[in-house]
């Protein structure tokens, strides 16, 4: 009797420690999102329920433009990140070993491997020096080193796709005397569809979310909405802050949301 | 050699070359953005520093590797310890260990709790660890900042409760990069933990009872040695991001409580060093090397040594 009361499983006080950690996981996310509809000047004092900060927000030019960058920018790392990334994955994945493959996948993993910091100070030294050299000094820094660090995410959820798929429709394509290219366009890659959009959708996540290496990459004026937020904090705050977080929190918790959900249809 | 094994050969060759062909892109741009300026940085670790930032191209000097940990007495130029430099590397390296141990106190309960629930609620703990995981880290510091502000929710929570008159100074100190590292890299503790719990196979706990452990001899015998791998890679990637921390830092520990990211910020910023901050950030990548070595063997070790 004793036996099959007793939970082989549980021990004591984990229980506790989870809801604590839950509690201490979501509260600060709470309060922020709370006060983003504070009436109040200050992040001091509850003023009342308002939405006047999203009205503030929305209208302040700085933030929009910093908006539109950040999308931008986003847009074009992602899908640039995950077309190579594609790419690299058909070519790394079903087929035997062969020389050079580890180093391919050691250099496409190398972004995750360096801290944030040390990459984006050697970025800042290498593009200062060829905004010298050319002249130019537009977006395109950004937008090359965002696909850079966006690659092996995009990656992660392709390989994974392509290594767990059989090869019996492509094989029955080629033996139809499709091409090479007419089974990847009508077999392969109907087949990796949710693959690419989930990698798609991490790309495009990371690179809106990133502020150490856009903070030192870009040139004046080109501020993204992580780094507009971030050279606000130096000063005292208002619940602006607080709204623009809150918009940037709905919009990607909505994105990993999809993330979870596309996943989960595949299993 | 028939002919048949040749132009399986070829075909073999081919097939490679054509993978190659369609790795390059991907290859390139993370040669281009990211490997090759670490190579760049390295030579401008060796040479003299310009007087208004950068370098002076092609001279060369060992200035900014001596100066990461040595400094030049202004009165008689002998060498002495580079007392600041040394204390930051010491505190980033510190901070990251406290860092990893509170998230394990955290993170092992909860992903233990998490992954012997049912199937289905499981897959929802799990989401809701990995909501904050993707939620940007900087709106996270920046919640972290308003909850132990001195007006903050801690301070006026604590003081409403009476367990303290005057809000305590949290924030601008190494309690406020701890407590705000821990709250960031926390679901990095998790999700690796929870990974490998998930796969222990709970007969042998179910062993250890019948032979009349207690519940705490149960966890430090036979679960805690078999989900090793799991707590390894759990602090791996706790510590890794912790050592080269900027963002939280910069928002919470205020400019006396740098760490080592923003000492290498400043070297091309206001110190107009790009030497020694280059040779601070290979000094960095050093010390996340280490680490990983570090891992790895322990990984290799654990995966032969129980089973």
């Amino acid at each position: 009797m004793f036996r099959s009361r007793f939970d082989i499983k549980s021990q004591p006080g984990f229980g506790f420690i989870t809801l604590f950690t839950f509690f201490a996981l979501y509260l600060p996310i709470g309060a922020l999102v709370v006060y983003s509809f504070n009436d109040a000047e200050s992040l001091s004092q509850w003023g009342g329920f308002s939405g006047r900060w999203f009205v503030a927000a929305w209208q302040n030019s700085a933030v929009q433009d910093a908006a539109i960058r950040s999308l931008i920018i986003a847009l074009w790392a992602a899908s640039l990140a995950t077309i190579a990334a594609l790419m690299a994955a058909l070519a790394t994945t079903r087929t035997a070993p062969y020389r050079g493959q580890t180093l391919k996948y050691a250099m496409i993993n190398q972004p995750l491997m360096v801290p944030e910091i040390v990459t984006a100070v050697a970025l800042l030294i290498v593009f200062s020096r060829i905004k010298v050299w050319t002249g130019y000094s537009g977006l395109g820094y950004l937008v090359l080193a965002h696909t850079a660090f966006c690659i092996p995410f995009a990656y992660l959820p392709i390989r994974a796709r392509l290594e767990s798929m059989d090869l019996t429709l492509e094989r029955a394509a080629a033996d139809l005397y499709a091409s090479r290219w007419q089974t990847f366009r009508h077999v392969t890659l109907p087949l990796l569809r949710p693959a690419v959009i989930a990698g798609f959708m991490l790309a495009f996540v990371i690179s809106l979310d990133d502020v150490v290496i856009t903070e030192f990459v870009k040139s004046g004026g080109q501020d993204t909405l992580p780094t507009y937020m971030l050279g606000q904090l130096r000063r005292e705050t208002t619940p602006e802050i607080n709204a623009i977080a809150t918009v940037f929190l709905a919009l990607s918790t909505v994105l990993v949301v999809i993330f979870f959900f596309i996943n989960r249809k595949k299993q | 050699m028939n002919g048949a094994e040749q132009v399986a050969i070829e075909a073999r060759k081919q097939d490679i070359r054509s993978r190659w062909i369609l790795s390059a892109p991907a290859l390139i741009i993370i040669f281009v953005a990211a490997i090759g300026p670490l190579f760049v940085m390295l030579l401008y670790s060796f040479l003299v520093k310009g007087d208004y930032g950068d370098v002076k191209p092609w001279e060369f000097s060992l200035d900014g590797w001596t100066s990461v940990f040595f400094q030049r007495d202004i009165f008689d130029d002998t060498l002495g310890l580079a007392d600041a430099h040394i204390s930051i590397i010491w505190r980033s390296i510190q901070l990251s260990f406290f860092t990893t141990i509170l998230t394990l106190i955290l993170g092992f309960p909860t992903a233990y709790f998490i992954a012997t629930r049912p199937p289905h609620t499981r897959e929802i703990w799990v989401f809701l660890v990995t909501i904050p995981f993707w939620t940007n880290l900087l709106i996270r510091t920046f919640a972290m900042q308003q909850v132990i502000r001195n007006e903050g929710l801690l301070n006026n929570a604590l003081i409403w409760l009476g367990i303290i008159k005057s809000p305590l100074q949290i924030i601008y100190t190494d309690t406020a990069n701890l407590l705000g590292m821990t709250y960031v890299y926390l679901p990095l503790m998790v999700l690796p933990l929870y990974a490998s719990i998930e796969k222990l196979d709970f007969r042998l706990v179910e062993a250890g009872y019948d032979l009349y452990a207690t519940r705490f001899q149960v966890l430090r015998k036979i679960v805690i040695p078999l989900v090793k791998p799991g707590i390894i890679a759990g602090s791996i990637l706790v510590f890794i991001p912790s050592l080269g921390a900027y963002v939280i830092p910069r928002v919470l520990g205020g400019g006396k409580n740098m760490m080592l990211g923003n000492l290498i910020e400043m070297q091309f910023g206001a110190g107009r060093n790009w030497p020694l901050g280059a040779a601070m950030s290979i000094t960095l990548m050093i010390l996340v090397m280490v680490a990983l070595i570090v891992y790895v063997r322990n990984a290799s070790r654990g995966g032969s040594g129980h089973v």
